[in-house]
């Protein structure tokens, strides 16, 4: 079975020089889309990735991740909406490069679809009340 | 057919009908408008978007000795407020700003917090910081001031708005090839995005587009709680194109509204930041319409596939303060989410909330419904077409 899924990768200092995606690609047959990369001032390594491939050979991978030190985390935790803030305007929706905000046509709430989210941040300044966070 | 005072007899009573601007709709459609006009008693609007021209007067009682704020300088959280009014009392305007805020000198300026922030929490009921400095007098001899209020402990809180609740707006768009950063929000380039802000069919001066029941005194939801319509709004332009049903097709009347900051809530008065413009203030208005005709009813019921927008080119057109209208679209076409302009089809995005009107509409109802809210008569209508009044531009004369 075929999963994809968008995941954040912290690497610890030890790691930042290390080929750790080769290894993903090369022995677990994974495709990946780098969505967002970083090293903080600490030497923390960050990035944002898009991972495909077979369900078995993405567990195996994550598995690989884990044994190497790396944590990993679902991006969907990483951009959240603040409900109280947020009124529902939709001032969002055509920000959104990646369709991850959509009107609900019967209540015209603005429903949030994390899975969707590519954590690019530009909805961040562009909500007038300030309702998206994101916590990298 | 009826009066207000007949019908607030019937809401006394418990007794009056009650429906909100978007049920009347299909209650005329499925009713016909004399028979729904017998039976419906009132409609309910309602509309939560920013308005920037809002803010409070406070007056935060007198300090032992005494200051005079007036004339002096204050701020409350940073944000500097008016003072230019008696000793302990002051105007907060929501677009007002900490003097340290860099603007946009690191463009687009990101405006995270201002004086529509600072009404947002005072309403909130947080504490906020006061600083005063004073120039002293023989009566109000202290120059220094700085103490937490809370406005549980101030005298009044007085939301005064002089503009809100626009009688319909621009669809904006941005015909450039560089993103604008507007009070319509983030534009993209080339027809990127088209952003409007109106509650259409729920929108209170919308659904009584000559003013005949909405006026000067009429009484209404302001912000969570209780205001009253003090004058026709700032730029009131009851004159502009109007449709065969009468509605405005441009932006055309505004109202002034006023009401106690006390009783409102965070959900309804919300501060905004602009990328790139300002803060402002979100404030949620509902209006009751009381049916007292067959032709205030029928106003009531339009749809937002009959109410027609311009749409504007916030590049150059909106900027220089020309004219030109691009197209106009229903809010219906607006709500499908994209529109065709120039043979491109453009995602549509609101700024102001659906789902709080909506809801400020029906807790308008039930306010009524429960006997809590009856209706006033306006002391003085509105200006309408009649009145003449247009807007102006500013004219400007040389200064030698």
């Amino acid at each position: 079975m075929e999963v994809s899924k968008r995941i954040v990768l912290r690497f610890p200092r030890r790691l930042i020089d290390r080929p750790i995606i080769y290894h993903l690609v090369k022995d677990y047959d994974l495709e990946f889309n780098i969505l967002k990369a970083s090293i903080t001032p600490e030497q923390e390594g960050l990035m944002v990735l898009e991972l495909k491939g077979n369900q078995d050979e993405y567990d195996r991978g994550i598995e690989f991740l884990l044994k190497t030190g790396v944590q990993i985390q679902s991006l969907s935790q990483d951009v959240t909406r603040n409900d109280e803030r947020c009124t529902h305007c939709g001032a969002c929706v055509t920000i959104c490069p990646s369709a991850a905000f959509a009107v609900d046509p019967a209540t015209r709430r603005v429903i949030f679809n994390d899975e969707k989210c590519i954590a690019c941040g530009l909805c961040i300044p562009a909500c007038p009340p300030r309702a998206m966070e994101v916590h990298f | 057919m009826k009066t207000i005072a007949e019908i607030n007899e019937k809401i006394k009573k418990g007794q009056a009908v009650v429906v909100t601007a978007e049920e009347i709709i299909d209650i005329v459609r499925e009713k016909g408008l004399s028979r729904a006009a017998r039976e419906v008693d009132v409609v309910t609007t309602g509309t939560f978007g920013p308005m920037c021209s809002s803010g409070a007067f406070l007056n935060f009682g007198h300090t032992r000795p005494r200051i005079k704020i007036g004339g002096g300088r204050a701020y409350l959280n940073d944000v500097p407020v008016y003072t230019g009014i008696a000793a302990v009392d002051v105007f907060i305007g929501a677009t007002a700003l900490p003097d340290d805020d860099p603007r946009n000198r690191v463009y687009p300026g990101e405006f995270p917090y201002g004086g529509g922030h600072v009404i947002e929490e005072l309403v909130a009921g947080r504490d906020i910081r006061l600083a005063v400095s004073a120039y002293g007098t023989d009566c109000y001899p202290r120059r220094k001031l700085e103490t937490w209020i809370n406005i549980r402990d101030i005298n009044e809180a007085i939301l005064f708005n002089v503009r809100n609740s626009y009688q319909n707006y621009n669809v904006a768009v941005n015909l450039s090839g560089k993103t604008l950063y507007t009070y319509m929000g983030v534009l993209k380039p080339n027809l990127g995005n088209a952003n409007y802000c109106s509650a259409g069919q729920l929108s209170p001066l919308l659904k009584d587009p000559y003013y005949k029941t909405i006026g000067i005194g009429t009484k209404i939801f302001l912000g969570g709680g209780i205001g009253y319509v003090a004058w026709h709004g700032t730029q009131h332009n009851p004159n502009v194109l109007r449709g065969e049903n009468g509605l405005p097709r441009r932006p055309a009347g505004t109202l002034a509204v006023i009401g106690d900051l006390k009783q409102m809530s965070p959900e309804f008065l919300r501060g905004l930041s602009m990328l790139g413009y300002g803060t402002s203030l979100a404030v949620g208005i509902g209006v009751p319409i009381p049916i007292l005709s067959e032709e205030i009813l029928a106003y009531t019921a339009v749809s937002d596939a009959e109410i027609f927008a311009p749409v504007v080119d916030y590049a150059e057109a909106y900027p220089q303060g020309r004219p030109e209208v691009l197209a106009e679209v229903s809010y219906a076409q607006l709500k499908s989410g994209s529109i065709t302009l120039q043979g491109k089809q453009v995602p549509t995005a609101s700024l102001s909330s659906y789902p709080k009107a909506v809801e400020i509409a029906r807790t308008l109802k039930s306010w009524i419904e429960k006997g809590e809210f009856t209706l006033t008569e306006p002391v003085a209508p509105l200006p309408g077409v009649e009145s003449g009044i247009t807007i102006r531009g500013l004219k400007e004369r040389p200064v030698e």
